[in-house]
């Protein structure tokens, strides 16, 4: 078991690795040099030379690739180029905010997509889960984004029952039920395409489980009980526990759309605005942060996988 | 996946003696004859790409050319049936236009990923070893980021533009592409004809050329069809977020954010646009349903 664990978080450092190499790189997709998202367009010669030689952009690519993942591994992200904060302060304050975002939506999406799945193949073939398939193909068909702005029509602008925005002003010191109130839009559009991938894999997974001999020789013998369904359940699951992993860093790493029409100010947010002041070193703390949280979280369920499936193990 | 046991035609249909198998790809169309939501979902892409083509000749109205006048008419008024956008631009002709920088968009990477994706992936499943280790590892690195993420990254570090979003896509579907790719090709190559065909002489160009390509296409092709609809979201996401399309042109997603100020004008035409989008994802994902179902694949 713990050699399976020391093998799998050894393979996770060339991934990290590579995650840093790509963030650095992000720096010189940007058109121009890295400088003019700095300075005023009519900077003197002179000073562009100094700030340059300042940041070590003079350097080879190798050496100041080296110095950024030093700077990084002190947890050092630089500091932003709008606010001249530390990368670093911002993202902690906004990565809470995307954090609970993406709980209450897996929170949904997960419910519902093992409630619909489940209840689709247990009734394969007839209306329930044609109803339920279509609800899940339509879960990932539609674009999230114009979902939020349908439910900002519908609930604040028509019905006037829910805030559409305005979470800034309520952070901090703000009553439960305001968060509640504010986190419930967002978080319905983040669920859906969770809520249909997971209905699908569990429908899928769920089915294969109903064909097999056990199953089958247990049915045959009369035999449809509770504890049926519950073994027929815990063998479904390892394949859907992986996806729900998966999704959950999607909710992570994917809200920026929806944190844009909802002005949620999480993660996503800070992105968005990253990319109009054309702040790379924001641009870069994000991604390398919500990136690592990736990778951490596909290693622990690579892990609880092999918890619960003893023969992923030994391959 | 369990799915019902595949259809199969009836004895009369089939040609020649009795038992003679049907060909693999008339077995294919045949599959798709029958299935009705899969001919509807490719009728109504071909209306969809049909309308964006032909945008020029059907669209009733200047999509660039504007009125301050006649800002935000509502649906159905004379003249305007979708009504009018923000700068009171015609609906109907920006979304006739808005299918064409949308469905190139979101269409366009696929194509170019399929094209990297499968060649990488034949290759590091052919070649094994070294070739595999140095591909499939570079490919791991990407699976580091959920794909928004990815793509908003690229395209933020870029710039604006419909060309570095389909960039930004490429890269980010190449990589999902490449693994299946490499996975279909290691399965084939296990098989035994492989083994007959390269014990008879044929050289590695050869079995690629015959044996490889035909094995592995239809997975792969069927894999990469699922990624179109995911794509056509990004893409038009991406210009939602101003990082695609740029004004005054009409994109789909580019529409949807310039709208967005104007719900609390006018509820209804701001929807339009994601209307679009949801069909073209949706008909393209019943579409890929529908091929994965008459070519037999398992994913």
């Amino acid at each position: 078991m713990w050699s399976y664990i020391l093998r799998r978080l050894f393979f996770g450092i060339p991934t990290l690795l590579g995650v840093t190499i790509i963030v650095f790189t992000l720096l010189y997709l940007a058109p121009g040099d890295p400088i003019s998202a700095m300075v005023p367009s009519d900077a003197p010669l002179e000073v562009v030379q100094m700030i340059r030689q300042q940041m070590g952009l003079d350097k080879p690519l190798p050496v100041q690739y080296w110095r950024w993942l030093t700077r990084v591994a002190h947890g050092d992200l630089g500091n932003s180029l709008a606010t001249r904060r530390p990368v670093l302060n911002e993202i902690r304050a906004a990565l809470g905010n995307t954090f609970l975002l993406a709980v209450s939506a897996a929170f949904i999406g997960f419910t519902m997509g093992v409630v619909l799945g489940t209840t689709a193949a247990f009734f394969q073939g007839r209306w329930v889960d044609k109803v339920a398939s279509a609800v899940a193909i339509t879960g990932v068909s539609l674009p999230h984004y114009w979902v939020g702005i349908m439910l900002i029509i519908v609930f604040s602008v028509t019905l006037n029952w829910l805030p559409a925005m305005g979470m800034q002003e309520t952070s901090g010191g703000s009553s439960l039920w305001t968060l509640l109130r504010h986190m419930l839009l967002p978080s319905i559009a983040l669920a859906l395409i969770p809520m249909g991938v997971i209905t699908r894999m569990v429908r899928a997974s769920v089915l294969e489980i109903l064909q097999q001999d056990f199953v089958l020789t247990l049915r045959a013998k009369g035999l449809w009980s509770r504890t049926v369904t519950r073994h027929v359940m815990k063998n479904a699951a390892p394949p859907v526990l992986t996806l729900m992993g998966l999704q959950f860093g999607y909710l992570l790493g994917g809200s920026v759309l929806v944190e844009t029409v909802f002005s949620w100010p999480g993660s996503g947010f800070l992105l968005n605005l990253a990319i109009f002041q054309r702040d790379i070193p924001m641009l870069q703390g994000v991604i390398l942060v919500l990136a690592t949280f990736f990778v951490i979280l596909n290693l622990m369920v690579d892990i609880l996988h092999s918890l619960i499936d003893p023969r992923i193990r030994r391959t | 996946m369990a799915e019902p046991a595949l259809i199969h035609p009836p004895q009369e249909l089939l040609e020649g003696p009795a038992g003679t198998p049907m060909s693999y790809w008339k077995l294919v169309w045949w599959r798709l004859r029958q299935d009705k939501v899969t001919l509807t979902a490719a009728a109504v892409i071909l209306c969809i790409v049909l309308s964006a083509v032909l945008a020029p000749y059907l669209a009733p109205h200047n999509p660039a050319q504007g009125s301050i006048r006649k800002r935000l008419a509502p649906i159905g008024t004379p003249g305007y049936i979708l009504g009018t956008d923000e700068q009171g631009r015609d609906m109907l002709s920006r979304l006739l236009y808005g299918g064409r920088l949308s469905l190139r968009a979101g269409v366009m990477p696929v194509c170019i990923a399929l094209l990297a994706g499968s060649t990488m992936g034949i290759l590091a499943g052919f070649m094994g070893r070294w070739v595999n280790m140095l591909i499939m590892r570079i490919m791991d690195i990407f699976y580091a980021f959920p794909s928004v993420l990815l793509a908003i990254a690229i395209s933020g570090a870029l710039g604006a533009g419909v060309g570095n979003t389909i960039i930004a896509l490429s890269i980010v579907f190449t990589p999902p592409i490449t693994r299946v790719a490499e996975s279909v090709t290691t399965q084939v190559r296990g098989w035994e004809f492989m083994e007959a065909a390269r014990a008879s002489g044929a050289g590695t160009w050869m079995i690629i050329g015959h044996h490889m390509i035909a094995n592995v296409v239809a997975p792969i092709f069927v894999y990469a069809s699922t990624l179109v609809s995911v794509s056509i979201i990004l893409a038009s996401g991406l210009s939602f977020l101003g990082l695609g399309a740029s004004p005054p042109n009409a994109e789909w997603g580019l529409m949807l954010n310039t709208l967005r100020q104007s719900i609390y004008v006018n509820t209804w035409v701001p929807v339009l646009p994601g209307v679009m989008i949801f069909l073209t994802s949706m008909t393209f994902n019943l579409l890929s349903d529908g091929l994965r179902d008459a070519m037999d694949v398992r994913l």
